[in-house]
């Protein structure tokens, strides 16, 4: 037990003193289309967590950036024209459009977790990771305080019912 | 979640949050690390470490290169050279370009992912269990197949769930039954190009069968007309023996142009009123069904529907090919009733494992004791495992996805996973002994019953040997497990 102590204490992390209570997770919003998108509907199990208006806004963000990556217009048939004259072979020396959007997309969420999420005990996952199914929200529990991982065992078994 | 070290061949870098996980501890011992396409569920087979992606069965595919080589090859040699002289020497360039596309197109249809969804992580597919049993109220057995229904542009769509990738399909995506994989606007398995055709890999699919009806029009038409000119000089039989290779084109070619001409002009007509050859097969818009039932997707217009099909975003692969497989994430604990660990992939199952010990330690002694039994052979093997062997003792899956029938494949896991055999005998003790580990009954598995063989051993031996890959932190684990299993057990 001491070992793990002393583990936890070099790694010099607010996360690191936490363990991973639940996930939540934010399904993709189809009613228009195939067009990747997110639910806005804010999940109660976040309710305590983080306030409705910066969580919104993160899904927002992300799906403004997604409609980008997808968005048909004048530069994705530049793109696409191009690719198809030169039998597709630009893209060994090119990256897509949709890839560099998603280097955005990737360096956004670092920061929201940066800034926003990991002083409230949360972790965005990047949808890429999970098949651009969902976004998935890690709720973290601080170990140091039992009364409280007990009591979000029995509100998770509660939000589970 | 530790996605760090995970790397992806000219693709975007991911952001390192491997600072934040909790349960890393610099005592971890580094197994040497397998990458996903090794451990890829689907039946998909890969080649340059994961670089290109087939179907299993890829004989037609080697057909269709053959006949296309050949062919042009015979062209090539044979009747060019008389036409560059008599007509013009453009026409073997224009045929060569043609040659070429052709086959760069056919590679990249072959070759590339077509837009595979990967599978649902175990915390994923345990969220979406959970919201099934919420609303059909907990019965303990597999749940009637579930749809969601969703309005898209005035549609209303079903979206099925997928049980072998324990997922709701986004909709136009549909399970191939070949690959094995849930395929992004799925339009059919082409077994003449050796792989499925969906939403990646569509445009080199049409770009291919377009290209190969002019390429073949164009031999036909110009090894005719070697022919014809050839006999004016010649005569018409003394012009077929001097060029017997023209003969074997004209045939090839005759035979060919109208089964390829008409799949173009079928795909064209796809494509100009965005449809999948799924969705027309079905007739999912078609107004016979309804006077309201239109396509949603449809961009109203031929040439925005074109353009969009063909000169649109192209999206990333999903599935992280040469990706490492993350082997120490922190997860939840082991899925309740009704998951099983053969739907998930072989990473996630040594997650889950290293998130419960106390699983395995419930598990593990019954698993080994009762394989031992039934196979001697089997105990050193174990007994290694429960030593704390590395992980890389026991390759999770096959190096590449089965090749051969499942039962075969499973045959090469035997020599480290003895018990892959005798699991189902295991998994009714196990339920009694452990009653909220739920692992398989056969009613939930819902592909072919090689795969259960190959899917549940795995999960047992992850769980056993997982539990040894983080000694430091296996008292904060088995804490953590505690109260997950506390937590879904209530459910």
């Amino acid at each position: 037990m001491g070992l793990i102590k002393d583990t936890f204490h070099n790694l010099q992390e607010l996360r690191n003193s936490a363990s991973l209570a639940n996930k939540v997770f934010i399904q993709r919003d189809y009613s228009e289309g195939t067009t990747c998108k997110f639910q806005t509907k804010f999940p109660s199990e976040l309710e305590n967590r983080i306030e409705r208006t910066l969580f919104e806004d993160t899904v927002k963000t992300l799906n403004n950036f997604y409609a980008e990556a997808e968005k048909i217009g004048g530069h994705s048939y530049l793109e696409g024209c191009l690719a198809c004259v030169t039998a597709y072979l630009i893209f060994l020396c090119m990256e897509t459009r949709y890839e560099k959007v998603l280097k955005k997309i990737a360096k956004y969420i670092q920061e929201q977790n940066e800034k926003i999420y990991a002083p409230r005990g949360l972790l965005i996952t990047d949808p890429i990771e999970r098949g651009m199914r969902v976004i998935e929200i890690s709720i973290y529990e601080d170990r140091g305080s039992s009364g409280s991982s007990s009591g979000s065992s029995s509100v998770s078994g509660s939000t589970a019912r | 979640m530790h996605i760090g070290e995970s790397m992806r061949e000219c693709e975007y870098s991911q952001i390192s949050t491997r600072s934040s996980t909790p349960m890393e501890t610099p005592h971890k011992k580094r197994s040497p690390k397998r990458k996903k396409w090794e451990a890829f569920p689907g039946r998909n087979k890969f080649y340059c470490d994961g670089r290109i992606m087939m179907a299993k069965q890829t004989g037609v595919f080697y057909l269709t290169l053959v006949l296309i080589l050949v062919t042009c090859g015979l062209f090539f040699t044979f009747d060019c050279q008389y036409l560059a002289k008599e007509l013009t020497p453009i026409i073997p360039v224009i045929g060569g370009a043609l040659f070429l596309f052709v086959l760069g197109t056919l590679l990249r249809t072959s070759f590339s992912d077509p837009g595979v969804l990967p599978r649902a992580t175990p915390d994923e597919a345990a969220d979406l269990e959970r919201q099934i049993d919420v609303a059909n109220g907990s019965t303990g057995y597999r749940p009637p197949p579930r749809t969601k229904e969703v309005v898209i542009n005035g549609q209303t769509v079903k979206l099925k769930y997928c049980f072998t990738c324990k997922i709701f399909r986004p909709p136009r995506a549909s399970h191939c039954s070949l690959c094995d994989n849930c395929v992004e606007r799925f339009d059919h398995h082409c077994p003449w190009v050796g792989n499925c055709v969906g939403r990646r890999n569509y445009r080199f699919f049409y770009m291919f069968i377009l290209s190969l009806s002019f390429l073949t029009i164009f031999i036909f038409a110009f090894v005719i007309t070697h022919i014809i000119l050839s006999s004016h000089q010649k005569g018409f039989l003394s012009a077929l023996k001097d060029s017997p290779a023209s003969v074997l084109e004209v045939v090839v070619c005759f035979f060919s142009v109208w089964s390829i001409v008409g799949l173009s002009g079928f795909h064209t007509y796809l494509i100009s009123s965005n449809q999948t050859t799924n969705e027309d097969i079905k007739g999912s818009w078609s107004s016979k069904r309804g006077k309201d039932n239109y396509n949603p997707y449809s961009y109203g217009n031929i040439f925005t529907n074109c353009c969009a099909a063909l000169c649109g975003p192209l999206p990333p692969s999903l599935i992280d090919r040469r990706g490492y497989v993350e082997a120490d994430a922190p997860q939840l604990a082991a899925p309740t009733n009704g998951i099983t660990m053969y739907g998930a992939t072989q990473s996630q199952q040594s997650h889950m494992a290293a998130a419960t010990p106390l699983l395995q330690q419930q598990t593990s002694e019954p698993v080994i004791i009762t394989s031992s039994t039934e196979n001697g052979t089997s105990l050193p093997a174990r007994a290694s495992l429960t030593l704390g062997g590395p992980c890389s003792t026991f390759p999770l899956g096959q190096p590449t996805p089965p090749t051969s029938t499942p039962s075969l494949s499973c045959q090469e896991a035997a020599d480290v996973l003895p018990i892959h055999g005798h699991t189902l005998n295991h998994t009714y003790p196990l339920q009694e002994q452990a009653p909220h580990h739920h692992y398989l009954t056969p009613e939930e598995v819902p592909s072919p019953p090689g795969m259960l063989h190959c899917g549940s051993p795995l999960g047992h031996s992850h769980t056993v040997q997982a539990g040894f890959y983080n000694p430091a932190s296996q008292d904060s684990l088995h804490e953590d497990s505690v109260r997950g299993l506390v937590k879904l057990s209530s459910v």
